[in-house]
């Protein structure tokens, strides 16, 4: 039984520190923030210049002038701030983020990965995934194992363009949670009754156990 | 005394935009986005505009005035944006039809160097270092230098025309308060650009109503002021919905 996404977003909230702040990108990673975190006080940044953000609002209860990165009306922690757009991205290129947690097209071994432009389109969308990428502490991936058609989105080296190069620290996917070692990635966690022979059949790359 | 910045209405604040200007236009995901500013620009047909926003729109309901209507209304010879297209294949922007056609250029932007460059026209700096997109698509061919042992990437300031933004809470000076994550790129757009107009969600308060403490952008860089007014004359910020 592979993990769902809500278990893929549990199983990389197990790898966050005492005091992290966390980035949550647009997409999967926004379920990170209704993820309980036990003791850890962890504080939750949105590239748009939230910080301290917590779940999404219950119905009727949002402030509509008060999104996360993906949009959504979220609510304030205590001890939150707000700050503009400048400033909130001197937070990440000066290295204030402890982690980023993104979605992706694709991971490669080699530590990059690629999630802004898919194939043969004109146009992308970057946001604020490259400076994250470049900056953070660490970068967090979070993706379906294979696409739709069953490939691999692990892959030696990304085919679509890259959103930044060497930078993946962890990716988790719906089979397990890997780290990219070069040139295969390393078996981290296998989600329950998952075995090694069907990641290793699901992925394009080595898969070092 | 200082001298009242507010204006009549929306029409009349964006009557001398011209053609071919250049136009930064805040919010990040609903708050802070001149709804009725760009919905006015649309009206005044200015034609050949350089549009620079974080998205061009388009991919929520209910569909608000964004830069992709300017798109199709045939006033738009370039964006400059963090997306200029959704990241999901499923979703297409409004906008996407015309630039794979050729009919619109596009800059893509990432959204931490759009913020710094727009951050960089209004304090004075010409040009920066980033590592931001080093080793990426949009790196080929361009200048790069080697600091301290780290890669960067040379960008160029964004200087802007006129800035269209949205606040909270004014007065008549022109100082600015934002709620929440309104604040997003409206501060820096407005130090970018030799005109910022402003539409504000409350009353427009005498000046000196806000403390000097607690203004977030000084009138120094704000020009004009609209009171938005209750729907249906004015439009605000509603709850979104992905678009299927």
């Amino acid at each position: 039984m592979s993990w769902t996404r809500m278990q893929m977003a549990e199983r990389l909230v197990r790898e966050f520190q005492e005091g992290w702040v966390v980035n949550l990108g647009v997409g999967m990673p926004t379920m990170i923030a209704d993820v309980p975190m036990g003791d850890r006080d962890i504080i939750f940044h949105a590239e748009n210049g939230v910080i301290g953000y917590g779940a999404v609002c219950a119905p009727g209860t949002e402030d509509l002038n008060l999104v996360n990165a993906g949009g959504q009306n979220v609510v304030l922690n205590p001890g939150a701030s707000i700050v503009h757009h400048a400033d909130s991205f001197g937070l990440i290129r000066g290295g204030r983020m402890d982690v980023t947690v993104m979605g992706a097209y694709e991971v490669a071994a080699n530590g990059d990965f690629a999630n802004w432009k898919l194939k043969g389109a004109k146009g992308g969308g970057i946001g604020g995934a490259m400076d994250l990428a470049a900056c953070a502490q660490r970068v967090f991936i979070m993706l379906e194992h294979r696409t739709r058609d069953g490939a691999s989105r692990l892959l030696p080296r990304c085919s679509l363009p890259i959103t930044a190069a060497g930078v993946v620290t962890l990716v988790v996917t719906d089979l397990g949670l890997f780290a990219p070692m070069g040139e295969g990635f390393a078996l981290r966690d296998l989600a329950p009754d998952v075995t090694l022979e069907e990641v290793r059949a699901a992925t394009a790359c080595p898969i070092i156990a | 005394m200082a001298r009242n910045k507010t204006y009549p209405d929306f029409d009349a604040a964006v009557a001398d935009v011209p053609d071919g200007a250049v136009i930064a236009i805040g919010g990040f995901a609903g708050p802070g986005t001149p709804y009725n500013l760009i919905a006015a620009l649309a009206r005044r047909g200015a034609k050949r505009l350089t549009c620079i926003a974080n998205t061009t729109g388009g991919a929520h309901k209910p569909r608000m005035p964004d830069i992709g209507m300017l798109v199709e209304n045939g006033q738009v010879a370039k964006v400059i944006c963090a997306f200029t297209a959704a990241t999901r294949a499923s979703d297409v922007l409004p906008f996407t039809k015309y630039y794979e056609s050729g009919e619109v250029a596009a800059e893509i932007v990432p959204q931490g160097t759009l913020a710094e460059r727009l951050r960089a026209a209004g304090a004075g700096i010409p040009a920066f270092y980033t590592p931001t997109a080093v080793g990426t698509e949009l790196a080929e061919g361009r200048e790069t230098r080697e600091i301290n042992g780290r890669r960067y990437l040379l960008e160029y300031a964004l200087p802007v025309d006129f800035a269209f933004i949205r606040a909270a809470r004014a007065d008549a000076a022109g100082n600015l308060r934002f709620h929440r994550s309104q604040r997003n790129f409206n501060p820096l757009m407005a130090m970018a650009a030799k005109t910022t107009i402003v539409e504000v969600e409350e009353d427009i308060l005498p000046a000196g109503a806000i403390d000097a403490d607690d203004v977030h952008t000084p009138g120094l860089v704000v020009h004009r002021l609209i009171r938005v007014p209750p729907p249906p004359m004015g439009l605000w910020t509603r709850k979104r919905e992905a678009a299927k």
